[in-house]
């Protein structure tokens, strides 16, 4: 019987069509049919356990679980008969016989599926007099609070830790009574998707831990937002309780995030409430800094602006977090352009700038990522990067997909993948004998040594149906970034790949469509690189947004003056500016997001922003009002919206690379620095957010090698090491890990205790401290 | 893709497996690994457990467990569900002798609770517990299969049937 063949089956009276093979489960939800269920999730496997699903269908004497019956032609389905009835209530009794029964002090309470289908199919009076089964808190980290004694079994949490997280860390253990959802040995949780067990487990079992006690399902406003911290642009609930975020749960969208939500989106929220939120306007006169009013703070930052300007407009700079929305870099661009400065970018942890591309799209739908059959991703930490991504592509590899890597130093991952683990000098090779085996030449490709590996990479790739090569945060850091893209569009041209890029930051691609990055000003380093007399910063923290952050504190500091609008206060932005301007944080402003895909999704506001901060368009927009640039006249962001439209025309399409000068910077010996940015220290808000600074993700600074590496330096494990970059230095503690190849040292970025080092790659020496 | 072809297996499997246990044990687990398809040797749980903890002297620890997770390349949880869900693997020492003694449906009408209170006070332990002497263990398990000959229990591999007290007191006195 093919797939879409279809039949005819009657549920309840009612006619229904239906594809031949679909769950029965899933024709009557489409229909809009209720049959109560717990353990079926249209994303998991059917493990029909449960039992609550009962219905009854002709010809067959007993009842049978919808979630695990195919349709046929002619089937007669019941779902409220006598014996489907007396199925679903005899199956809630028994559910609910261990079930403490504490909605009152339950945060799904109100909420909840054993709540809402126990109103219709329990009864009142429970028959069941013995002791019920109690298990003690277990405790399963930072994210997830636990009440196993609530659980019911249906094993969605362990269902989705096996097949979409991707590593199984819940189980099921003991047997009948006695059996237990937990991790048996007490152990955190650590999937970086891991928090999305809340909203699969359908009762109280499973719970957000920061949001524990803090309200009722009821009393809560829901809004909506997209998710600022990576280029998928998940799509979320916002729910907020007098002018307070609450929670943040994913709004399903099938074509982005599906209905899944990284632990970064979920949690961040948390540090919008950080005491270093500024609340009022800050200028600093003679090294001290005092609160002031808003037309003060405003007429000193456009006065400074204008001294620094002197009478050349190239004299200053904009550098902008690519997590801003497209309005803010839009206004900031146009505020530059008043000014008569093209110098605005975004891409601040940008490596290397020789050469040119298209703008950073993925090159392809995000849901086309489920159906690869071949994907070769430079220099991405893909998990850790942009977690829903990694999701669609680990989906790709259950298929079938064949998935490598050209990585600095090992991935961990959640399904087998080839890596190819070497220096930052050894990506270049790596990929230079990629393309050789491809049958290409010129430049950097023919003196490469070509081994079996290579062999089978060219070969995935050429012989794969789907095949795309990506490029990540790794690649774009890298200080010959600009090879790795050549060398990339190389071997996706020979290959028939498509090409993409896994973009940094929410708004990594709305920044080039603006003209925000990769416009004809200059680039972030050449900013710094050659000090400008005024910078304009927007949402940036000169610690740890910059690739190069001692480089960023000393042109900043340097410079006659200094205008940031922020959220936060962070001591290198009190040491670097001269004034700071509150704006508003995350769902507090209304504003668009382009992400990877070239999708435009607008949100608004969902809450007051804190304090006297103001949405930081409206803050650009006066700012050009006092500096007399022409046609700043903006009643809503949706008016600049409409303009930055209106002004921009690149449009989705295919990828693009152009090569500048084709010389490896990368050191070929002694040690070269790989600077990752850690999944919760890419941004200012996720840097706040205490529950996710307390997961095992949140690593601190170090300096990781590899064990021959540490034995050459005369180094063991946790020893405080001097780092020595250029004419910087830090010390840190030492880890030995295998997973780092010779000639790299890995030394993640963005962290405290990093902002006193060089760019994320480039040539270290280590000492003893 | 399911729960069960969902890979269970471990993203990174361990490289050097004949390091994790004696070659006697390897090569047995290796035997019922070839039992099954290539792509499957997890379905050699039951069994590599069972030889381990034969080995063990008839008990199972987490490190033990954890490694057979890597010998077989499966996450460390998923053997733990199997360990703590039959009633013939041990996660904590028992007495020489198990005495696993049926309490299910057709035993219990045929009076297991009379043979079960008999040994409790023969040998002064309640089910679950071990003789202060190691020499036995009472273990209360399901059906095993053997109605036919209610009431019965399990010592070792031997299965003993249509018990009475005085049968008891000779099985227990016989064993050393
Ligand atoms: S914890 Fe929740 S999701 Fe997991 S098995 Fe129990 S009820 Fe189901
Ligand atoms: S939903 Fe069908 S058995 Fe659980
Ligand atoms: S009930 Fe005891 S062996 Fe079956």
């Amino acid at each position: 019987m093919s797939d879409d063949q279809m039949v005819t089956i009657e549920v309840d009276g009612r006619k229904l069509e239906a594809k031949a093979g679909e769950l029965l489960i899933e024709v009557t939800d489409a229909a809009g049919i209720n049959i109560p269920r717990f353990c079926y999730h249209k994303k998991l496997s059917v493990s029909a356990n449960c039992r609550m699903c009962l219905v009854e269908v002709s010809k067959v004497p007993k009842p049978i679980p919808a979630c695990a019956t195919t349709v046929n032609n002619g089937m007669q389905v019941f779902t409220r008969s006598p014996l489907a009835l007396a199925a679903q209530k005899g199956t809630m009794e028994f559910l609910l016989i261990n079930h403490p029964l504490d909605c009152p002090i339950c945060d799904q309470g109100g909420e909840c599926e054993l709540q809402d289908v126990a109103v219709g199919y329990g009864s009142d009076v429970s028959r069941f007099v013995e002791g019920k089964r109690v298990i003690p808190e277990r405790n399963i980290g930072p994210l997830i609070a636990t009440d196993f004694t609530r659980c019911i079994h249906c094993t969605r949490c362990v269902r989705f830790g096996a097949e979409i997280a991707g590593i199984r860390e819940l189980g099921a253990t003991g047997r009948g009574e006695h059996m237990e959802i937990g991790t048996y040995v007490e152990k955190s949780i650590d999937s970086e998707l891991s928090g999305n067990i809340i909203d699969v487990c359908p009762v109280g079992s499973l719970t957000s831990k920061p949001a524990r006690y803090q309200a009722r399902a009821w009393e809560l406003v829901q809004r909506e937002a997209v998710a600022p911290h990576d280029s998928v642009g998940s799509n979320l609930h916002i729910h907020l309780r007098r002018n307070q975020v609450m929670r943040v749960h994913p709004k399903d969208n099938e074509s982005v995030n599906e209905c899944w939500i990284s632990d970064r989106d979920r949690f961040s929220y948390l540090g919008l409430y950080s005491e270093d939120r500024v609340t009022r306007p800050l200028i600093k006169t003679e090294g001290q800094w005092k609160e002031c009013d808003w037309q003060e703070a405003l007429d000193f930052a456009a006065q400074g602006m204008k001294k620094a300007r002197g009478g050349d407009g190239d004299q200053i700079g904009a550098l902008v977090s690519p997590t801003a929305t497209l309005e803010e870099m839009y206004l900031t661009r146009k505020l530059m352009g008043g000014l008569g400065s093209r110098n605005v970018d975004s891409r601040l942890r940008q490596g290397d700038f020789r050469g040119e591309e298209s703008a950073p799209w993925l090159g392809q739908s995000i849901a086309d990522l489920d159906n690869l059959n071949g994907v070769l991703l430079i220099g991405s930490n893909v998990r850790k990067e942009q977690p829903i991504f990694a999701h669609r592509l680990r989906k790709a590899a259950m298929e079938g997909a064949w998935v490598g890597f050209v990585t600095p130093f090992e991935l961990d991952m959640n399904y087998r993948a080839e890596q190819l683990v070497s220096s930052p000098a050894g990506m270049i090779s790596d990929l230079a004998a990629v393309a050789k085996a491809l049958g290409l030449s010129g430049s950097l490709v023919d003196d490469a040594e070509v081994s079996d590996v290579h062999q089978r990479v060219a070969e995935k790739l050429k012989t794969a149906e789907k095949t795309t090569v990506l490029l990540g945060n790794l690649a774009v850091a890298h200080m010959d970034y600009s090879l790795l893209r050549h060398l990339g569009a190389l071997i996706a041209d020979a290959t028939d790949s498509v090409l993409g890029f896994l973009p940094e930051a929410a708004n990594s691609v709305g920044a080039r469509l603006v003209g925000v990055a990769g416009g004809d000003g200059l680039d972030s380093l050449a900013m710094l690189n050659s000090p400008r007399k005024g910078y304009l910063l927007l949402g940036v923290e000169p610690d740890w947004d910059f690739w190069n952050p001692s480089l960023a504190r000393q042109s900043l500091s340097e410079a006659e003056f200094v205008v940031a609008l922020s959220a936060y206060r962070s001591a290198s932005l009190e040491e670097n500016a001269d004034v700071i301007l509150p704006v508003a944080g995350f769902t507090e402003s209304s504003g668009t997001y382009v992400n990877a895909e070239g999708i435009w999704q607008s949100f608004n506001g969902s809450v007051k922003p804190m304090g006297e901060a103001r949405p930081a368009w409206k803050v650009l927009r006066v700012l050009g009002n006092l500096l007399d640039v022409a046609d700043f006249e903006y009643n809503s962001s949706s008016q600049v919206l409409e303009e930055a439209r209106d002004s921009s025309t690149i449009q989705p399409g295919g990828n693009s690379s152009t090569p500048g000068e084709l010389n490896v910077r990368t050191p070929a010996a002694g040690l070269v620095r790989a600077g990752d940015v850690p999944l919760y220290a890419s941004d200012a808000l996720v840097r706040r957010s205490n529950p996710l600074q307390k997961t095992n993700d949140a690593i601190s600074a170090a300096v990781h090698v590899n064990p021959q590496v540490a034995k050459d330096g005369g180094f063991s494990a946790g020893d405080q090491v001097m780092v020595k970059q250029g004419n910087t230095g830090a010390t840190m503690a030492l880890v030995i890990d295998e997973a780092i190849p010779d000639g790299c040292a890995r030394i993640p970025a963005a962290l405290s205790g990093t902002g006193e080092l060089g760019g994320q790659f480039g040539e270290v020496t280590l000492e003893k401290a | 893709m399911g729960f069960k072809n969902a890979p269970m297996t471990s993203a990174k499997p361990v490289e050097d497996k004949a390091k994790l246990f004696s070659s006697e044990i390897c090569s047995e687990i290796d035997r019922w690994i070839g039992k099954f398809p290539e792509q499957w040797r997890q379905s050699a749980v039951m069994a590599a457990l069972q030889v381990v903890q034969d080995d063990n002297g008839g008990y199972l620890t987490q490190e033990l467990m954890d490694k057979v997770a890597a010998y077989l390349e499966m996450p460390p949880v998923s053997v733990y569900e199997v360990a703590t869900f039959y009633s013939m693997y041990e996660l904590k020492p028992v007495g020489r002798h198990k005495v696993c003694v049926c309490t299910n449906v057709s035993c219990m009408i045929n009076g297991s609770d009379r043979i079960v209170e008999h040994m409790e006070k023969k040998l002064g332990i309640k089910l679950g517990e071990t003789t202060g002497d190691g020499r036995y263990t009472l273990k209360e398990v399901e059906c095993l299969g053997a109605c036919g000959g209610a009431p019965m229990f399990q010592i070792g591999n031997k299965y003993y049937e249509n018990l009475t007290t005085e049968l008891v007191d000779s099985i227990l006195e016989g064993l050393e």
